[in-house]
């Protein structure tokens, strides 16, 4: 997706209010970019902390800022300053956070995101987008842009084994319909989910893709409301952690919607049940995020 | 001041007796149209208050909601409400990375105005003030003045017995600054101090300052960055400033 990303944003240059702002990172990605703005690409240093203060001011100045680091540098060691320099004064910074989830696999649990949107929704104003397929990194990018709210995009890869369409973006999306449980995922996880899900039998599960929070930014869709009400058994699949993910924001979403289910299920990551390191794979293996676990939830789900 | 601060039992008066001086130089005789002025040493949030008072503002009915319920003057700068405050600061480390983003929003776009940063002397021991100095050396913004209020007392004791930069002047100035030094307190020596922009990069000037300036018995005294004036150094400081007037 990050490639697609700075094709997109090296379209939107043109803006001549438009900074680029790194904490040294990109290399052999973003060089495009970096050519295209000139002195609006700046590379802040390993200093993320100084960069996400830096980029709310500009934005305070009335500049287009957009701020990229691998996603835990930007949301969890700058998190003062996006809580305080960027929320409290509701400044326009989109922040791209790269290798969202487990993305960044053995490179370590520093570089991993399982709690980035959980966090970050907590904060005044936040908006997160969460794309699934890198065709929908354009529409999210015009967005992001040209919104006017502190946003965080949750950049991963997308996971199609092989490139077939896709439903346009939208904030709420139906992948496959089915008659059986209601299963929701987001982000690029979607793919695998949907491979996992594939030749499921009947009843097949209705699996849909969220790639917006908070949900009060866009309301659960009625069609998918009454769907949730009617199944009366509902799965969320996530790469965060369980505290504060979109299994919380929809548990939440239940109650005050007065919806009862017979059956819940909430798959996500569990952190590092091992002391084991290994590929994004093996980690959503660890945390029964792969094919086989999610197939056998959703079977035992059919079956309740 | 000393009566918002007397009145509401407020304290931190000690940080805003050291910073008034300078933040009053700046204001009235340096800061010309469209220049700008962030206050990272939040915590000197009255004497901001009674800076902007002087220009006409605030209200003296502003001035007496300070610390109380409903009021726009909270113990730190607020985010919204008062214009010319451009951020709302007070976790120390924060400002003067919003100044160098401000200065180099100024140096993107051609623009001449300057920025003015107060902080405090304790505040160089957050590693997210001298990022902001990296950037903004490395950056050459000369548009910047960063004047560093110099007390040299902190929360829980002096900047030396706490975490020493001492000097502060030298480790500063071997990040590239255009490094000076003043008498914070000395409102001639102020103006030519902060007055002229830098030569090819930003400016340090440390402030020599005195903690609690001008109340007898809380001067260089711990014990004025927080507490609030007992009503005998209330009368007392009083009683000086109308001797001196």
């Amino acid at each position: 997706m990050r490639q697609r990303v700075c094709e997109v944003l090296v379209a939107r240059a043109e803006n001549p209010n438009m900074v680029f702002l790194t904490g040294d990172l990109g290399f052999m990605a973003l060089e495009p970019l970096r050519d295209r703005l000139g002195d609006r690409f700046i590379n802040c240093g390993v200093a993320e902390q100084n960069m996400i203060s830096v980029a709310a001011a500009m934005a305070k100045e009335g500049l287009e800022l957009w701020v990229y680091s691998i996603a835990p540098f930007c949301y969890a060691r700058a998190f003062e300053q996006v809580r305080n320099d960027i929320c409290l004064h509701n400044l326009p910074v989109r922040l791209l956070g790269n290798g969202g989830g487990y993305g960044y696999g053995v490179m370590g649990a520093t570089h991993h995101a399982i709690e980035d949107y959980g966090v970050l929704l907590t904060l005044p104003g936040m908006r997160v987008y969460t794309p699934a397929y890198h065709d929908d990194i354009s529409v999210v990018i015009t967005q992001a842009g040209d919104g006017c709210e502190p946003c965080y995009i949750r950049l991963g890869r997308d996971e199609r084994k092989i490139k077939l369409p896709v439903p346009a973006y939208a904030p709420w999306r139906r992948l496959s319909p089915g008659d059986g449980p209601v299963v929701i995922t987001l982000g690029p996880l979607a793919s695998s989910v949907q491979a996992a899900l594939e030749d499921i039998g009947e009843p097949r599960p209705d699996l849909w893709l969220v790639s917006e929070l908070p949900l009060t930014s866009n309301e659960v869709p009625a069609s998918l409301a009454a769907r949730i009400a009617d199944a009366g058994c509902l799965c969320i699949i996530e790469e965060h952690v369980g505290h504060g993910g979109l299994g919380s924001m929809m548990c939440q979403w239940l109650v005050e919607s007065q919806v009862r289910l017979r059956a819940f299920e909430h798959v996500h990551a569990l952190g590092y049940p091992s002391a084991l390191s290994g590929s994004q794979d093996y980690l959503r293996q660890q945390s029964g995020l792969d094919s086989d676990s999610i197939r056998n939830v959703i079977l035992a789900l059919t079956q309740s | 001041m000393l009566e918002m601060h007397y009145n509401n039992r407020v304290g931190h008066l000690g940080g805003n007796l050291s910073a008034i001086d300078a933040m009053l130089v700046i204001h009235h005789e340096l800061m010309q149209p469209g220049d700008r002025f962030v206050l990272s040493k939040g915590h000197s949030a009255g004497a901001y208050y009674v800076t902007l008072w002087s220009l006409g503002k605030l209200s003296d009915a502003d001035l007496r909601t300070f610390h109380k319920d409903g009021t726009m003057l909270s113990g730190h700068p607020p985010s919204r409400g008062i214009p010319e405050i451009e951020f709302a600061t007070g976790s120390l480390g924060h400002g003067l990375s919003l100044a160098a983003g401000l200065a180099m929003a100024a140096k993107l776009r051609g623009q001449t105005h300057r920025i003015y940063c107060l902080t405090s002397d304790g505040e160089w021991q957050e590693g997210s003030t001298l990022e902001a100095l990296i950037f903004a050396v490395h950056h050459k913004l000369s548009n910047l003045s960063i004047a560093v209020d110099h007390n040299g007392l902190q929360g829980f004791g002096s900047t030396a017995e706490v975490a020493s930069m001492d000097p502060l002047d030298q480790r500063l100035a071997g990040f590239g600054v255009d490094l000076r030094r003043c008498d914070g307190h000395d409102l001639d020596a102020l103006r030519q101090t902060l007055a002229p922009a830098g030569d090819g990069c930003p400016v340090v000037a440390i402030l020599a300052t005195r903690k609690g300036n001008g109340v007898l018995n809380f001067e260089n005294k711990m014990e004025s960055h927080y507490l609030p004036l007992t009503e005998s150094q209330f009368a007392e400081a009083v009683a000086a400033l109308k001797g001196s007037s």
